[in-house]
């Protein structure tokens, strides 16, 4: 069976769900085959997690020389991965960065590019995947028809499965050309930890929009009961009350979680194109006629400083 | 400094978006326009260019068919200096990959003459939204790629963005030339101005065919694109959920029997 190759979404050696969940999907297309551009030191940590889902050798290719560098050196040591092992696909993270790895990797190794997958699948002829398009209102299912596939896959697609996975550690030296490292980065400063759950891995996430007024108590605290993460509307970002980071939508972050509960949020299509395709969306706004109703499994009509501390009172009550 | 902005032409994201019979977008039926997020980078072209204060250019480059050129009208209505549509029907149904090719063959015409220092991108398109075409040309171009720019800074030939990262965000440098993209956060764009709008007719627009740029057909396009579209449907609309107006403290407890009925609490 050909190896699958995923590379690794880690935050300093520490492996993030979504490789669990590329792991589960490569196992459905081959021998799922960790690739982790990281620090060395951290190698054996990694293929203790991925060896948890599957992962039957770990490649590692030390980032000393290149994390200083965007993008491009972890191009470079994809396409020298991929020219050595042949892999029956690539799969990498929806992440701004795992989009752009894949973009650059195409180009390289002149092979089809599918971005942002929510689901794949073993087809006759190579890997068959689904993207949610038009700010969820269409499904599409397309495949790659030349070279090796490369797949980007949204964070939620699948749920991780656990399997026996030797992990065996292959380190592995790449050569980076100098052109790669033209683009520099000269400052990072690490997201600080909120200590709720990760937006774009989340089960549950509550967000709170225009209408919470500035005051994110009610969803904070819907949030803490429910034990979900946070997200925004662009109103919201834009009015100072949250971070970037926070905003759920077409120029923000995609979630698909199991449950999404919009409060004080009108549903425009950009919120919409974030969260669309969650599995069940609730709603909290004061007027019934907001588009967001219309999406919804579950609508509440009123004051979302009135029923949300209501309805956490009353969940924090039932655990 | 010589400045290329890719716009591309969309259909209304507000408007009822679908496929064709042969699961390309229809680009054609729906009304288009210039992607709400290239209008960012405009923005930001044009921003450096005030700021630069010299014999700066800007060019506002668009792959489409015919109508895409009202991309361009924008864009130089905008305050871009000139544009340029590469149109040929050979284009039609061009994936990322194709895509990249054919930007990459137009930057390069129009740095025949001088140098291109920036190609500025949007950060995604609001169609396929892959936010993959800047990387593409990027590695098309053999250029450093500084991407996803919510704070641009350029001195001399150095240039500084702030990058939202996945895990951190970061301040990245890079000497042109260079892509970069932008994100919505750079900062809003401006609207054409009457006396933009009315400039904007005598500004320079040139169409360039594949045969122009010295592309070959038979390496853009449906037929030869790297990945296929084997299905597209329309989702189900979602089936009518419960509503349930909120009387002294019913919604709350409404909303608990429902969350709880789901399993989530
Ligand atoms: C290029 C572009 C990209 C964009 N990207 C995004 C994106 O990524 N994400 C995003 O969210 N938006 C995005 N937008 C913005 C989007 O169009 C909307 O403007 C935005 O989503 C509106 O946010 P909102 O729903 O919080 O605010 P509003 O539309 O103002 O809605 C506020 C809602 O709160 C309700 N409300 C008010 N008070 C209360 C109360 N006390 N209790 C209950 N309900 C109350 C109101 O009835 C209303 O429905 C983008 C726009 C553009 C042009």
């Amino acid at each position: 069976m050909s190896e699958v190759l995923v590379l690794v979404d880690h935050v300093d050696g520490a492996v993030k769900k979504p490789t669990y969940e590329l792991l589960t999907i490569a196992a459905r297309l081959g021998e799922p085959s960790a690739v982790y551009i990281g620090g060395a030191e951290k190698a054996d940590a990694v293929a203790g997690a991925v060896s948890r889902y599957g992962a039957q050798k770990v490649y590692v290719v030390d980032d000393a020389e290149i994390k200083g560098y965007l993008v491009a050196p972890k191009a470079e040591a994809l396409q020298q991965l991929v020219e050595r092992t042949s892999p029956a696909a690539v799969l990498l993270p929806s992440s701004l960065e795992g989009k752009e790895v894949a973009a650059r990797l195409a180009i390289k190794i002149e092979s089809g590019l599918i971005t942002d997958a929510v689901d794949v699948r073993a087809g006759d002829g190579g890997p068959v995947t689904t993207q949610s398009v038009f700010a969820g209102s269409y499904s599409v299912t397309a495949k790659v028809t030349r070279g090796t596939p490369i797949i980007t896959v949204k964070p939620n697609s699948a749920a991780p499965e656990e399997a026996e996975g030797a992990a065996t550690v292959e380190p592995v030296t790449v050569t980076v050309s100098d052109a790669a490292k033209g683009a520099q980065i000269v400052a990072s400063q690490p997201r600080q930890a909120s200590g709720r759950p990760e937006l774009t891995e989340a089960a549950i996430v509550v967000s709170g929009g225009r209408g919470t007024g500035g005051d994110f108590q009610g969803v904070e605290g819907l949030a803490d009961a429910l034990g979900a993460a946070v997200g925004a509307s662009r109103a919201a970002v834009d009015s100072g009350w949250k971070p970037h980071t926070f905003q759920v939508g077409q120029t923000g972050k995609t979630v698909s979680p199991q449950l999404y509960v919009a409060n004080g949020i009108s549903g425009a299509i950009q919120h919409r194109a974030g969260m669309q395709t969650s599995k069940t969306i609730v709603a909290v706004n004061k007027d019934d006629e907001a588009p967001i109703f219309e999406l919804v499994d579950f609508g509440v009509v009123g004051d979302l400083h009135a029923v949300l501390p209501a309805a956490t009172e009353q969940i924090n009550a039932r655990k | 400094m010589n400045i290329v902005v890719c716009v591309k032409h969309v259909p209304d994201s507000t408007a009822d978006r679908h496929f064709e019979d042969d699961l390309t977008v229809d680009r054609v039926g729906v009304d288009g326009l210039l992607s709400e997020l290239d209008e960012y980078a405009v923005e930001q072209a044009l921003q450096l260019k005030e700021k630069a204060g010299d014999d700066t250019t800007v060019t506002a480059l668009c792959v489409g068919p015919e109508k895409a050129v009202d991309a361009v009208r924008k864009a130089l209505q905008m305050g871009v200096d000139k544009g340029v549509l590469v149109s040929d029907e050979a284009i039609a149904g061009s994936d990322y990959i194709a895509t990249s090719l054919v930007l990459a063959k137009a930057v390069e015409k129009i740095g025949a003459e001088s140098r291109v220092d920036l190609v500025m991108c949007g950060m995604a398109s609001t169609d396929a939204a892959g936010s993959v075409v800047p990387a593409m040309l990027a590695e098309r171009l053999g250029l450093p790629q500084v991407t996803m720019a919510s704070v641009v800074e350029a001195q001399g030939d150095q240039v500084r963005i702030k990058r939202d990262g996945d895990a951190a965000t970061e301040v990245v440098g890079a000497t042109m030339p260079l892509v970069m993209s932008v994100t919505d956060q750079s900062g809003e764009a401006r609207y054409p101005s009457f006396k933009g709008i009315m400039a904007a007719k005598k500004k320079p627009m040139a169409t360039y065919s594949l045969a122009d740029l010295g592309v070959d057909p038979g390496q853009v396009g449906l037929s030869v694109a790297w990945t296929v579209v084997e299905d597209a449907t329309a989702r189900p609309p979602r089936s009518a959920g419960e509503i349930v107006k909120d009387e002294d403290g019913s919604g709350a407890t409404a909303l608990t029997e429902f969350l709880a009925a789901k399993k989530f609490i």
